[in-house]
Order: structure tokens, then sequence, then C-alpha cells
């Protein structure tokens, strides 16, 4: 039952005096603060930190996430992000003290069964994405294209090249073009064609031997894929450069076609989103990286190496890699993540992700098959894993914006598609169900749709209606910013 | 498949619904030659209770710190994590959203992750903070790519030999690719050398990256190591031990410009290194270089009170190739762990945590130095870790013999300082008891050479 009232915030319920722990007595004999710490390192006041009891942290964090939508509770067609079913069991196996309360510098031979984990992890992945080396350490997707970037630069660094551009297409995400500014090479858009593929005369156009990477995402990101992308590889590789898949939608093609076999030197997966890792209201992620054998030196370290024993298999970290770029985070990487993948991986099998994949791709047509009509998809009739419908029709004929849309179906109780990306398409509503939805959701979405855009253009944009707060002002958020609670200004 | 709704009878009349004949005719658009035409080489399925199996039985070959007594530290700690963190955390409202770019129905992230950065700054006494990066080693790298743009310039970035390896090895790959000059301070005394910071310190560079309390769990003179680096125009990062702030002055109280954290000890489990907590916040008028998502307070168009994602054109799917940083998803679980974290201690709570891991830390360093094999391998005063030298030169047999008692006895230093190949960091938090640490220093001792001190401790192995 939500509580509308609960939305003060916790230093407006603190209270002095009030606290949620207690801790043990000390029980070791006690030294005197000025014998252990100089005072010029002291703290001169307690952290002026909320004073809460812990029933008063458990009633306002239980009422917050009331305002919260989430997969648990509704549909949650927000395209790109993958967000399908987060299995309970992963999170139960996830939590078994024996996987999570591991230190990293722990002895190897008290973690053998994570260490096989992991190294079965590296295994598969270079299964699905068929390529031939695994990188567990990036974060997240966004540090997997920049740990993959660095890879490629360090390779051209050896082999004597000066390579200075990255080549991205227009409909890429964000990521891809901040990435290759962070490994410091120029960034050089392609342009789509109208029929939302890599424009091949564009590409001709920019492609020299001053090119390091062409970065692509396949399936794109408006939900089709790139049916010439052997022949930009062919293309790319013959000046020399490298291939870079965005691996954010996996979902799409797993074990039905592989980066490697079309082309890719290197790709990243979000397991948070194609393994179902919970994305957690923005994270975490976890960015694995896969790339082809020549790039597999220039790795992070470390790996995970198994050695075959008389008593049998004996898992070890590698850090004995001559080439590899370094670190790009502290420690193995975002285990907890691999973890739950590891399991989703494992539960599903090869038929099973095979599964996924046609699900996915099923419901996905299915649902843009329904809404055409109303909301056209301008890339055609058919999509892989999500689609982008446009409303620049409803824009110019009734004034409905693509946001109004979004805006009200959170009315109907659900979550709103992706607006406005990719930006080659005007008013976009980039939709993937994933296939973690059943068909009676998909007609209850494509029929909220019609209601939707049958309803008078004033309702809309005022929409939404029921949520608990409407249409923030994101303009006077943004030139005065409020980043933190104050006594004065409250 | 449990999580599949589509039956065959489903499939049939969606496709026919659609208009193709088969599953494999939506796939049509992939160039027969790029099909894979085998299964996927990975093993067959599992149903829960094989799953449920096979993950029992990695477990079981793994030795988790609840079996052992851990010593651990280095950048990840056994600090006690709360039930009422995992509680909110497990709520599927929190862990099953993600980025809340609709505000009308992520107002419970946004509002948490409001007072996170409000936490963040009472607790650092910084002015303000994102909403959270990867972990402590990435978080020094962005921090120094934020300095690079705040100061425009590009010629050096100075670190310290006390500051985490694994931070300063991250730091060294973000800066190979943008070929900026890294320059390592000694610290062989366990901390900064302040002479030879003020020699290397110029006006190319960027800014100062230190840590405190060090790697080596010591403290720096971060009001000397402030003045060189303003004097020199740069900026003053510091990496701080949130747990830390129960004791020691707040980075905005000593001149940070921008203070970095693992945020791990805030009520995240260690789980083998990852997913952590990086912490950042900075003084205001860096907020517009800052990495990452930030969210506001603002209203709607009712006038209510409500907050939203904000200054979102410094962010990578606004602003590109221009972008602050790539960051996209971040450790929006964690903050929020962080967040219930500090508000089920308070100030009290987050005091004595801090002060029961420097009186824990203190009396097993004396017991532990009071080995005739052992001797502090520094002289500065520390807060929760510290170093031990062995006077055998025997380091992976000092951690041997405690792992025979079931004690991961601390961590090797050697792995990265071949100079203190002979030393050991200890790191001792709340949960250890004194006779957790009598055990670890009778598995270390000699009981034929010990000391009285330790003759005394014995007693309890």
């Amino acid at each position: 039952m939500r509580n509308t009232r609960a939305t003060q915030l916790l230093f407006e319920l603190s209270h002095p005096g009030r606290r949620g722990s207690r801790l043990p007595a000390c029980d070791v004999p006690e030294t005197s603060l000025d014998e252990l710490i100089p005072e010029r390192h002291r703290a001169t006041a307690p952290t002026p930190l909320p004073e809460m009891p812990e029933p008063e942290i458990v009633r306002h964090y239980a009422n917050l996430s009331t305002f919260n939508m989430c997969i648990d509770t509704n549909f949650y067609p927000l395209g790109s992000c993958t967000m399908k079913y987060n299995s309970k069991r992963n999170e139960r196996l996830a939590n078994l003290p024996g996987m999570v309360d591991l230190h990293p510098y722990q002895p190897e031979s008290t973690i053998q069964g994570m260490l096989e984990l992991l190294h079965q992890m590296q295994q598969m992945l270079a299964e699905i994405s068929g390529l031939e080396a695994v990188s567990l350490q990036p974060a997240a997707g966004a540090q997997g294209e920049l740990t993959a970037l660095m890879c490629a630069a360090a390779y051209f660094r050896d082999l004597g090249e000066t390579r200075t551009k990255v080549l991205v297409p227009d409909s890429a995400h964000g990521t891809n073009p901040a990435s290759a500014n962070f490994v410091g090479f120029d960034t050089l858009e392609i342009k789509s064609t109208p029929a939302g593929y890599v424009d091949m005369n564009d590409l001709r156009a920019k492609l020299d031997e001053q090119v390091a990477v062409f970065m692509i995402t396949n399936p794109n990101t408006v939900g089709l894929f790139e049916t010439n992308v052997r022949e930009i590889a062919d293309m790319v590789h013959e000046l020399g450069g490298l291939i870079y898949c965005d691996g954010a939608n996996m979902n799409a093609i797993l074990g039905i076609t592989r980066p490697g076999d079309f082309g890719a030197d290197m790709m990243h997966f979000n397991p948070h989103k194609t393994f179902s890792g919970p994305h957690g209201g923005g994270g975490p992620g976890a960015g694995p990286i896969a790339v082809t054998g020549k790039l597999g030196p220039y790795l992070p370290s470390p790996v995970v190496a198994k050695d075959d024993t008389p008593e049998g298999p004996v898992y070890r970290l590698d850090f004995d890699r001559e080439k590899s770029i370094g670190r790009v985070r502290s420690f193995f990487g975002n285990v907890g993540v691999l973890v739950r993948a590891y399991c989703y991986i494992r539960t599903h099998g090869p038929d099973g992700l095979r599964q996924v994949a046609e699900n996915a791709v099923l419901n996905a047509n299915y649902l843009l098959s329904r809404v055409q009509h109303i909301l056209p998809v301008p890339q055609g009739d058919r999509c892989m894993h999500e689609f982008v419908a446009s409303a620049a029709q409803l824009k110019s004929e009734r004034g409905i914006t693509a946001m109004d849309i979004a805006k009200r179906l959170l009315d109907y109780g659900m979550h709103a598609p992706t607006v406005y990306f990719p930006l080659t398409v005007k008013e976009a509503l980039m939709v993937e169900p994933t296939e973690t939805e059943s068909k009676q959701t998909l007609d209850a979405f494509a029929e909220t749709l019609f209601r939707i855009t049958d309803e008078s253009p004033e309702l809309l944009h005022e929409a939404p209606h029921t949520t608990p707060i409407s249409r923030p002002d994101e303009v006077t958020a943004a030139r005065e910013p409020v980043l933190k609670w104050t006594a004065a200004e409250n | 498949m449990a999580y599949f709704y589509n039956t065959p009878q489903d499939q049939a009349e969606m496709l026919k619904a659609i208009g193709v004949k088969s599953l494999e005719e939506l796939f049509a658009s992939i160039p027969a030659p790029l099909q894979l035409d085998r299964p996927l080489d990975v093993p067959p399925a599992l149903g829960e209770i094989e799953l449920t199996a096979h993950l029992q039985e990695l477990a079981a070959r793994n030795t988790p710190a609840t079996a052992n007594v851990s010593f651990l530290g280095g950048g990840s700690y056994d600090h006690f994590v709360p039930a009422v963190v995992d509680y909110v955390a497990s709520r599927g409202e929190f862990y099953t959203s993600y980025t809340p770019y609709q505000a009308e129905v992520a107002q419970g992230n946004l509002q948490a992750m409001f007072e996170y950065q409000t936490l963040i700054c009472q607790l650092t006494g910084m002015d303000v903070s994102n909403q959270s990066l990867y972990d402590g080693g990435s978080a020094t790298a962005e921090a120094v790519l934020m300095s690079l743009a705040v100061t425009r310039r590009e010629g050096r970035v100075v670190t310290i030999g006390s500051v985490h390896p694994e931070y300063r090895q991250t730091l060294k790959t973000y800066l190979t690719s943008l070929g900026v000059e890294l320059v390592t301070v000694e610290a062989s005394g366990g901390t900064c050398d302040l002479e030879q910071l003020a020699r290397v310190v110029n006006d190319e560079t960027a800014c100062v990256v230190a840590q405190h309390p060090n790697f080596f769990g010591a403290l720096e003179e971060t009001d000397e190591i402030a003045k060189i680096a303003h004097d020199a125009g740069a900026l003053f990062v510091v990496a701080f031990d949130p747990i830390s702030l129960g004791v020691l002055k707040r980075p905005g109280d000593y001149g940070a410009d921008i203070a970095i954290a693992e945020g791990q000890s805030l009520g995240t489990p260690m789980q083998y290194g990852g997913p952590y907590l990086g912490i950042m916040a900075a003084r205001e008028k860096f907020v517009r270089r800052m990495p990452g998502r930030i969210a506001g307070q603002t209203v709607d168009r009712r006038g209510k009170r409500c907050w939203v994602l904000t200054l979102q054109t410094r962010e990578q799917h606004i602003r590109r190739s221009k972008a602050t940083s790539n960051i996209c998803t971040n450790q929006g679980l964690f903050a929020l762990r962080a967040s219930v974290y500090l508000s089920a201690l308070g100030p009290q709570g987050l005091r004595e945590v801090a002060e029961l891991c420097l009186q824990k830390a203190h009396y097993a360093r004396g017991q532990l130095t009071g080995l005739e094999r052992l001797e502090p391998a520094f002289a500065s005063p520390v807060f929760k870790e510290f170093v031990v030298r062995d006077r055998q030169h025997d380091v992976d047999g000092l951690v041997r013999a405690a792992l025979a008692e079931g004690i991961f006895a601390g961590v090797p230093l050697g792995t990265w300082y071949p100079e203190l190949s002979d030393c050991l960091l200890v790191a001792v938090t709340e949960r250890r008891t004194r006779q957790e640490i009598d055990q670890l220093v009778a598995a270390l001792g000699d009981r034929a050479s010990s000391s009285p001190s330790s003759a005394e401790t014995a007693s309890y192995a």
C-alpha cells in the first residue's frame, strides 16, 4: 500500500539522540586518542549524519521503494536496456557465504571454486562471442569499450603505427564516442541510411589507414542486423583496422550468430542486460570483453588460468602477461554480477540461450506488427530484439510527442520505452519487450498505445496524472542546481 | 525454460500475426554464412535444484571470511553489514529498477540518490557528490581526468607510492592512452616524501593524488600535501577511507579539491572484489566537470518538491565525445547500501566503529610487534591497518602458518613492493575480537622465543 506522504528526507526525519545501531564494547585495552592520532588529524566535531532508529530507516526506504517502477512489478520495455526478469535463484546463489564473503586477496588455494567459476565464465563468453580471449575485469559496458580500445591502441603502438581515428555510426550509444575520446582517438561519425543501416558510401569516404577501429553495434540501435557487416569488416581489415562490436544487443543473437563470426575483433558483453543481472536502480553492471587471439595478450591483468596437475585442475590468477595494458579498476572485476550471469547461462544451456534470442525477437516483431499502423517504424516492418517507432506523424498532425506517449504510459502502469534515442529517428520510441513477457502483456501494451493515441493532446501534455509527481521542472533543476539537502534551505 | 511465457501455440499465433512461417524466418536478415550452424558449446541446462547443488559445490571449495578469521584489507574489508542494509537493497523496487529516466515512476530511486549525495557531503565535508562511480581504482582515474579538464594542464600528474598500488596501476593505464606523464613520489618511510613531492610538483601539474589513511594504513600529512599542490596551482585529490572519518578530519576540512573513496566499507560485502562503490565528491565550482549521474531537487508542474537527474549535459548520452566521462551504468545499488549503512550508524555509530577499528588495530600491532620475529615496518600513526616486517624474511610462511589455524593473517606486500617482500599488511575491523587477535598472535609467534606479552596471549591458542 503506497504511503504517498512518505516523501520526507532522511535529514528531516532525524532526531538528536536516536540511533539505529549498537556496537560492542571495546574488548582490548584502550589507549587514549591523543596517543594514537595526533590532534591535527582528528575530527573536531561529529560527522553531521542523520540520527534514526532502525524502524524509521526501514519505513522510510520501504515507502520510498513504492515510488519506483521495476521489473518485479511492471512491464519495462526500455529499449537498449534489456529489462528482462531477474531470476530469484541467482540472487540466492550469488549470496551464498562461499560466494559473497570472499576477500579479493585471499590465497588462491582458498578460492578454487570461485576461480573455477570465473574460468568457466571466460570459456563460455569466448564461445558465445566466437572470439578467443576474455577479460572479466571491466566494471560496465562503457568501461569494456574503453578497455578494448586501450588494447587496440597498444596493439597499434606495438606495430609502430600511429592511427588516430575511430569511426562510430551516428546511431551509436553515446558511450562509444566518449570511450574513444578518453583513449585519445578522434571520433568520426558515419551516417546511417534512411533504412537504418551503416551508409557504405559514407564509410568508404571516411575509411583510410588512419582508422584504428570501427565501432559497430550489431544488431544496431534501431533494432536491425547490419546485413553488410561482413563486408564492412573486410573493408576495415584490408586497411589494417579493427572492428569493435558493442554487445549491448546480444540478446537478439545468442546462439544464432557470433560477433567473431561476422568479423568483430573485439566486443563487450553487458551481463546485466543479456544475462539478466539486476540493474539496481542504475547499476551495478559488468563489462567483460572478448577479443581475437592477436589482441589477447593486451587484455588487462589478471586473467584466470587453469593448470592441469596429477591431482586435478588447479586455478590461479595470471599476472605474468608482459603486453597487458595493466588494469582499469581495482581487484578482479564485478564478480557478484558475473556469478549471477554464470547462473543464468548455466540455467539456459545451449538450447535455452538460442531460445532467449528467438523469443526476444519474436516478442519484438509481434509487438511491432501490432503497433506500426499507429506508430510507424521508419526502418521497416521487421526487427531483431527491439524496434524504434516514430511519433513524428502524430506530432505534426495532432501535436502529440514521443514524450507525451511515454508519460501517459506511466498512468497505465507500464514503463515508458526509451525516448529520443537513437538521434537518427525523429520522435523516437525505442521498444524492447524482452523474452520474459507474455503475448497478453504485449497485447495489453499495444492496446494501451492505441488508446493513448486516441486521447486528447491536452490530456497527454499534462500526463502522467496518477503518479506521485508529474513533469518535474528539469530546466530549473539544471540552471539553479540543488544537489544536496541543507538545513537552511528546507 | 522457467523464464519464458511463450508456448508453442503462442509462438504459432504470434508468427501468424507477424506474417512469417517460422522463427528462423525472423532471422532472415542475418546472412546464412554468418549464422551458427551448430548449438553453442556451453554446458547443458540445469534446473534450479541442480544449479543450486552446483553452486553449493563451487562455494564449498572457497573459504569465506565467515569460516576463517580475516585480517585481510588493502582496500576491501570485513566490516559488519547490518541486516537492515540487506533488507532495503533486496527490495525488488530497488534492485530490479534502472536508471531513473522517467522521474515520475522513479522518485524512490531519485530521492535515495539525493539523500546519498547529501550523506556523502556530510561525511566528507565536500560541497557536491555524484551518484557513484565503479570503484576506488576507477574513481581515482576519473578524478585525475577531471583534474586535467579543470586545470587545463595535461603535462603531469603526481601520485605517491603509498597510494593503493592497484589505483596507481589503473591511473597509469588510463594516462598511457592520453600521453600524460605520471610521476610517483616515494613513500619509503611509509608516508609521502614531502621534500620530493615539493620538487616534482610544477606548474604543469594537474593534480596530486594521495591516499589518507594510505595503503599502509598510515596517516599522511594532508595539510602539507594540500599546500604543495595548491601553491603550484594543482588540485589535491585524496582517496579516503569512509570509516576513518568517524575519528579523522574530513577531506573538506583539510583542503581536498576532489575526494574519492572505495565505498565497500559502507555496507557492501567483499564478494571477491566487486561490484563495489566508487565515491566522488568535489568542490562546488567543479560540479560541471564531474563524471557520472547527479540527482537534483526541483518541483513538478503542481509545485510539489521532487527529484530528477540533472546537469545531464555533462554526460555521454547528450555530449557524446565531449562528455566529462564515458560512464553510463554506475553502482546505484551500492550507493543505496551506503546510505542505509550511514543512516543506521549515525554520527555516534560511525565514531564507535572507527574507534573500535583504531583501538583493536593498535592492540594487534602492539601484540604482533611484541613477538621476536616481527617488528613495525613504519613509525607513522595508523588507523585500522598496519605493516609488520618479518625478521625471518618468510611472509609466505607466516601466511601459511596462520591459514593452518583458520586465519587469514594479512596481505603480503611483496606483490607490489619488492623492497617490502618481508612485510605483511594487517587490517583489523570492528568485527575482530581480542580472542581472534590473540589467536593471530599465537599463530604467528614462535612460542619458544616469544616475549612475555605473546607468551601470555599464547594461552588462548
